[in-house]
């Protein structure tokens, strides 16, 4: 079920408006459009939805519109055209009085320079939502102290903003969010002016929070990493319009156009990750011990169609299937030398994650990665998803 | 050359006369506002400084260094400074008119606060109003001073309450265009965060903007103190009681010494006030 439908959602900034519009109906470019007429195109036709409990992130390069995109849903930015229904009302055309009460229950906000005001208490600034509401004082008080333990904060609420780390200011903010119990909760680079360390620890206690409370999140990031760890859906923007949506996997594995591909390529050249890191423990069968009985008997156990064959000292000998195996039971032929496929894919430890997805592509068994012959892991396509979804999963060799 | 005559040619312009006119159509047709605002307040105003002169000069002196001293975060500068001060003009024999510029200072500083800052308040909140109150606060700055002192006598003869229509008119300015710049200043990342969790106008302003606004609407506040103790000594000229007398009458009798004396009351005055409003604001 969709929580928010967003329908043709454009936003031109500057003049010219009308034509402006009318050029993106024609399907010119954001460029030819700011040549042509002066006005910036921040979100051109955007259309997509967002289901219940999920978390959606919207990533793109600086510029491609992410903030307008997300302030257009709450309306903090007014759409030029189109639509954005939450639960069937429409945002875009629903008066101000309706529109503060989405706001109050339905819409909350993370901001990614936190938007705490400054002479507030973490207290007070965790219970304005409520407080314009104008719930009872004991009551959102009590509240907001709930939302702040859920963070950690618990112990801190009487410091000011200041006082506090920018991963603990960070904290308040979606304190400040999650204690108007909203149910769309919109966050903008909620994550990115903090460290590394912190970010994935925000990261992992974001992906708890949405387990534990199933709050539909709309989450922009320029970090395909942090997309990845995220997102149950991604939808990738370029100057204004949305190029991809998919899951993380269908974005990795089948980029929709070169953008899609570059933008996946240049933020994994910087990634650190290795065949090391993302390879898993392999089932073997040591060829000077065992035969294709044995070997099958295995691939029963473990449910696999095909297992790696190694010798006594671990050397890669190559890879049988279930199918060769019966094949050569039935033939009686005892030598897994005779029945075996030794032009399996290899990999070296520091083979870089980008390389592997391409490999992983075309090959129909696990690879296989090894330091001097020896077989030290496997890596199948689940393993490189998982590891960029959760550092957390990173396996280790043999 | 003949253009030059050409131009003699043209009658002046009748212009001072019709302000006198309409000053003095102004304050026949109001005088039933004018009147009890005279009395009422000029009343009001007599009170407030004979309240003030009954207690005792040491008691106000002590409050005074005392209220410095913890204002300044406790620091012994301003105290010693009021301390010493205080005692000078006290020893001077201004202590009253001390006590009656105060008097006209505080209570023409409170209007201009009370109407200022809502005036900037709006024209922060609309183009219009703020492009129309533009000029006339330039207007009401660069006048000279005692141009005022003409109509606040026809409204309101002679004494304090002329002093405070002259003074409002010189000295609310700064609190006006401070609060305009201060709301206006506001970064659009409090706004969106108040926007955000449905704050209607007022809770944005209340909630959010006067708070960020705060220490720059002080500055202009500060500023709106300092004109109008300025305005003490041209106001004496309409009959306002206080320090500027001392200092007009020396003036008219060519006496350097007593004008000196006066004159340094005043300073004295002024910067206790500014201390007081500048360490309140950094707060
Ligand atoms: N208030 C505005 N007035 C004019 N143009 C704007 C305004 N806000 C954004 N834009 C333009 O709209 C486009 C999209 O900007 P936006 O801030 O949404 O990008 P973004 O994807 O969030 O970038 P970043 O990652 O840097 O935050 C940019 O070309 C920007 O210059
Ligand atoms: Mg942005």
């Amino acid at each position: 079920m969709s929580v928010i439908e967003v329908k043709n959602l454009s936003k031109i900034f500057g003049k010219n408006v009308k034509q402006s519009i009318e050029l993106l109906d024609e399907g010119k470019k954001k460029e030819e459009v700011l040549k042509a007429t002066g006005a910036t195109v921040g979100v051109n036709r955007a259309t997509f939805n967002v289901k219940q409990g999920e978390i959606f992130v919207i990533m793109g390069l600086s510029g491609s519109g992410k903030s307008t995109l997300i302030r257009l849903i709450n309306r903090l930015i007014e759409p030029t055209e189109g639509s954005v229904t939450i639960d069937g009302e429409d945002l875009a055309t629903m008066n101000k009085e309706n529109l503060r009460r989405v706001r109050r229950e339905k819409l909350s906000m993370v901001f990614q320079k936190f938007g705490l005001f400054p002479f507030r208490t973490i207290l007070e600034n965790t219970v304005y939502g409520l407080e314009v509401q104008g719930i009872p004082k004991q009551e959102r008080l009590k509240k907001a102290k709930e939302a702040l333990n859920l963070v950690g904060l618990g112990d801190y609420i009487d410091q000011y903003p200041d006082q506090l780390s920018g991963g603990m200011q960070q904290r308040v903010g979606l304190a400040r969010a999650l204690a108007n119990d909203p149910e769309v909760l919109l966050m903008d680079e909620a994550f990115s002016a903090l460290d590394p360390l912190i970010k994935k620890d925000m990261q992992d206690e974001l992906i708890d929070l949405q387990q534990k409370m199933k709050k539909t999140i709309i989450f922009i990031t320029h970090d395909l990493d942090e997309a990845l760890r995220l997102g149950d859906r991604i939808a990738l923007m370029r100057d204004g319009s949305i190029v991809q949506i998919g899951t993380p996997e269908e974005i990795l594995v089948n980029p929709a156009n070169d953008y899609v591909e570059r933008f996946v390529q240049d933020v994994d050249r910087s990634k650190v990750l290795v065949a090391e890191n993302i390879m898993r423990r392999p089932e073997t069968i040591n060829i000077d011990k065992h035969g294709p009985r044995v070997a099958l008997e295995r691939m029963r156990e473990e449910g696999l169609s095909g297992i790696y064959i190694v010798d006594s000292s671990r050397n890669l000998k190559g890879y049988l299937t279930a199918d060769a195996a019966s094949a050569a039971i039935k033939q009686d032929i005892r030598d897994l030398n005779q029945v075996l496929n030794p032009n399996v894919p290899t990999v070296g430890l520091d083979k870089p994650m980008q390389e592997i997805f391409d490999l992983i592509h075309d090959s129909q068994i696990p690879i296989a990665v090894v330091e001097q012959k020896k077989l030290k892991g496997i890596i199948i396509r689940g393993s490189v998803l998982a590891a960029l979804a959760r550092e957390s999963g990173v396996q280790i060799n043999v | 050359m003949g253009c030059r005559s050409m131009f003699d040619q043209i009658p002046q312009f009748p212009i001072s006369d019709w302000i006198d006119r309409a000053v003095n159509w102004i304050t026949s047709t109001f005088s039933f506002i004018f009147n009890p605002i005279r009395n009422e307040f000029g009343d009001f105003m007599s009170w407030v400084a004979d309240l003030l002169e009954q207690i005792p000069a040491i008691v106000i002196i002590l409050i005074v260094v005392v209220g410095a001293f913890f204002v300044t975060g406790r620091k012994f500068g301003l105290a010693t400074f009021s301390l010493i001060g205080l005692l000078f003009v006290y020893n001077q024999g201004l202590w009253s008119e001390l006590i009656d510029t105060f008097t006209l200072v505080l209570i023409a500083s409170l209007l201009s606060i009370i109407i200022g800052i809502p005036v900037g308040i709006l024209m922060s909140k609309s183009r219009i109003v703020e492009t129309i109150m533009l000029p006339i606060l330039d207007l009401m700055q660069t006048m000279p001073a005692f141009v005022y002192l003409i109509p606040a006598v026809a409204f309101f003869s002679i004494g304090m309450v002329p002093g405070v229509f002259a003074s409002l008119i010189f000295a609310t300015p700064p609190t006006v265009r401070f609060t305009n710049l201060a709301i206006r200043q506001v970064s659009t990342e409090m706004i969106e965060a108040a926007e955000a969790f449905g704050s209607t106008g007022f809770q944005r302003l209340f909630k959010v903007e006067l708070p960020m606004a705060k220490t720059t609407i002080m500055a202009g506040i500060n500023q709106t103190v300092m004109l109008s103790l300025s305005m003490v000594v041209i106001a004496s000229m309409i009959g306002a009681p206080g320090l500027g007398r001392p200092v007009l009458s020396a003036l008219q009798r060519a006496q350097a010494g007593p004008g000196f004396v006066a004159g340094l009351s005043i300073v004295i005055l002024a910067i206790i006030m500014d201390r007081f409003t500048q360490n309140i604001y950094k707060k």
